[in-house]
């Protein structure tokens, strides 16, 4: 099975484990990576960006609608709106929120269940909400992979719970061993 | 893991009921969704068929197809954008800072905000212009596809709970007086001054299907485009470029770009943050 896309979900704590997380992706990984990070409407322009471009070598943007999903890029939900995939291209909607949230997780992952239905994996990290289980399912449901970080281990467990709860996961593990498992899913 | 074989025919079956509704939406009804983003688009059918109960989008298109009603209901899903007023502040620093200037050496001007849906980018603009000393010299037409957001745009009443958010946009924006003058508290509604709007032209206008009807020296189009596929991405850029005055502006949102338009060499970039275009071919 070849996959194309990451899809990771963060809430409460999630710059710290989205860093983490990039860190330990290895380099012969060239799946596009696209991360809905729940954000303040108002946070500056870039800054999120600046942050976790320190972490990983590949180049980290904000997408602009209709903007090819390019493989060995990093790929971030801007602010105020929702992310989402059409086919190979990123489309932006303004949509109300979903559980408070605009980016959702959600609707992120929803879209990339159906775009890239069994070349897809989900990953739900830290947060103290619901949102990325739905999320999670339908790519499980749609033949992908589906990852939740160890409540144990995160900052908050409720949205890993809630995602262990609404998926079948292929794997639950520690931030820092999530990179090997996507080695061993992507390179072998 | 592998797609199971029923999960595909799923998918496939759904994607052929979305693709006869909005074949039956067009040919019923005359509007044309059939080139919107589909993602967004199946967002927005699954919330309608959550509100009419039904399971199945072929349930929803019998629904539609025999009740004016619920087609009415579907409109306004998929056609309202939410929106704010001063999203996006520093667009209207921008605007005061790069567009205000160029609109001051015309004796008169037209600005077509396209897409205007409640209204909130109209007043944001009525506002602005008032406070740059033009509204006598810039006439505003505001056009939707939509009939009942052009009403509730025309009222000009917005919720009264919004307006602490609003004055703090208004303010980044640059806004230089108190925002609260602009507005009366009504129950829970704040209803905006009437002379700001006293001079704008409301009116429906199909962007799909209508053709341009006036030039103008500034077009607003932001977060409407991003529920459309490319293809009709590319039939509104053109509308947008015979609408356009040789050095008339262009505003997208912020995470729009005719990078990927077959118009993007007619336009060169006044702010490339704030995605503003000038008409330069």
């Amino acid at each position: 099975m070849s996959y194309e896309v990451i899809a990771i979900g963060a809430s409460w704590g999630g710059l710290q484990a989205v860093s983490t997380l990039l860190e330990g992706i290895p380099a012969e990984l060239d799946q596009a990576i696209v991360i809905a990070q729940h954000r303040s409407a108002e946070s500056t322009r870039g800054t999120l960006e600046g942050l976790l471009q320190r972490h990983t070598p590949r180049p980290v943007l904000e997408p602009s609608d209709k903007e090819l999903v390019e493989p060995g890029r990093v790929y971030l939900a801007p602010a105020n709106y929702h992310l989402l995939v059409d086919a190979t291209r990123f489309a932006l909607s303004v949509d109300e929120r979903v559980q408070f949230a605009r980016p959702s997780i959600d609707v992120l992952f929803d879209s990339i269940a159906q775009a890239y239905r069994d070349r897809a994996i989900g990953i739900v990290l830290t947060g103290a909400n619901a949102d990325g289980a739905a999320g999670l399912a339908a790519i499980k449901r749609n033949g992908g992979v589906a990852i939740v970080q160890d409540p144990a281990t995160a900052t908050k467990k409720a949205m890993p719970e809630a995602a262990i709860a609404a998926a079948q996961a292929d794997a639950v593990l520690p931030l820092e061993e999530i990179g090997s498992f996507l080695h061993g899913l992507c390179c072998s | 893991m592998a797609l199971p074989v029923e999960r595909e025919q799923e998918l496939e079956l759904e994607q052929l009921e979305v693709e006869l509704l909005l074949e039956g939406i067009f040919r019923r009804y005359g509007f044309d969704f059939r080139e919107y983003a589909p993602a967004s688009l199946r967002r927005r059918l699954r919330r309608r068929m959550d509100g009419e109960g039904v399971e199945t989008v072929s349930a929803l298109q019998d629904l539609i197809l025999h009740d004016r009603a619920v087609m009415e209901r579907l409109l306004l899903d998929l056609s309202v954008n939410v929106t704010a007023m001063f999203r996006d502040p520093s667009f209207y620093a921008a605007f005061r800072e790069k567009v205000v200037p160029a609109l001051r050496t015309y004796p008169f001007s037209r600005i077509w905000v396209a897409g205007c849906s409640t209204g909130e980018e109209v007043y944001s603009l009525a506002i602005l212009l008032a406070e740059e000393g033009l509204t006598d010299r810039v006439r505003i037409y505001a056009t939707d596809i939509n009939q009942a957001v052009i009403d509730v745009a025309r009222l000009g009443v917005f919720p009264l709970d919004k307006m602490q958010e609003y004055t703090q946009n208004y303010i980044r924006a640059g806004g230089e007086r108190s925002f609260s003058e602009y507005y009366v508290a009504r129950y829970d509604g704040a209803r905006f001054a009437a002379s700001l709007v006293d001079g704008v032209v409301f009116a429906q206008h199909n962007l799909v299907s209508d053709a341009a009807f006036n030039e103008f020296q500034v077009i607003s189009c932001r977060n409407v485009m991003i529920y459309f596929a490319q293809s009709l991405q590319e039939h509104v850029h053109q509308l947008f470029y015979d609408s356009l005055a040789m050095f008339g502006v262009l505003a997208l949102g912020q995470k729009e770009t005719i990078r990927f338009s077959r118009y993007e060499s007619c336009f060169e970039e006044l702010d490339t943050e704030e995605r503003l275009y000038k008409k330069v071919r």
